[in-house]
């Protein structure tokens, strides 16, 4: 049990770990397509750890099928969300920041 | 103990989410943000469950993960063709400039 325990804390901290750094990549990153990539990874590996940690805690029960559940709709949506925003964003014609080209993120 | 850890982690992270939905320049940004809160927020519930002991707060996860990806999807429509009745496709709709 205490090898179990110990697996899921390491997921459940590098889950926090990963949000804590697309969290700071979405306040510092210069344009939206650049956040965009933060947000890819907060989205997908940071909830799938999570995920993974709280089910290795609650073991084999319907807890741990309903986390997986959640999983998979989050590996589906969440990917469909971020096209969805970068299509959207280039079909309204947002300009990403180039190299030398001052563009209108907070600075 | 690991879960106030994950916990209080998941709320910074939607701290740094909701200064960027508040700060965002453009509205593409801001549904950024509220997409990755939302996000978070499926965990934090997640987290609270276990936190608590009460299993069936997994439910309530299980459907803000469904709203949030729907309302997102929603306001996207919205926004990028200013209602919800045509079909999309035409780009000759009228868009504001700035948002």
């Amino acid at each position: 049990m205490v090898i179990v325990d110990l697996a899921s804390w390491a997921c459940i901290l590098a889950g926090a770990l990963l949000g804590i750094v697309g969290g700071v990549g979405m306040h510092r990153f210069p344009d939206f397509y650049t956040r965009l990539h933060a947000v890819g990874i907060t989205d997908t590996l940071c909830a799938a750890l999570f995920l993974l940690g709280l089910s290795l805690q609650a073991g084999l029960s319907l807890a741990s099928l309903k986390l997986f559940l959640i999983f998979v709709l989050l590996f589906f949506t969440s990917p469909t969300a971020s096209h969805a925003l970068a299509n959207a964003a280039q079909h309204g014609k947002l300009k990403p920041v180039l190299d030398g080209s001052q563009g209108e993120a907070s600075r | 103990m690991i879960y106030a850890v994950a916990a209080f982690a998941i709320l910074v992270t939607m701290g740094l989410a909701l200064a960027r939905a508040l700060a965002g320049p453009t509205i593409y940004d801001r549904i950024l943000a509220v997409n990755m809160f939302g996000t978070k927020t499926v965990l934090l519930i997640a987290v609270y469950s276990f936190m608590s002991g009460r299993s069936d707060i997994l439910d309530i996860a299980l459907i803000y993960a469904l709203i949030s990806f729907i309302g997102v999807v929603a306001v996207l429509k919205l926004v990028e063709q200013g209602n919800f009745h045509t079909s999309g496709g035409d780009d000759d709709q009228e868009r504001p400039e700035k948002w």
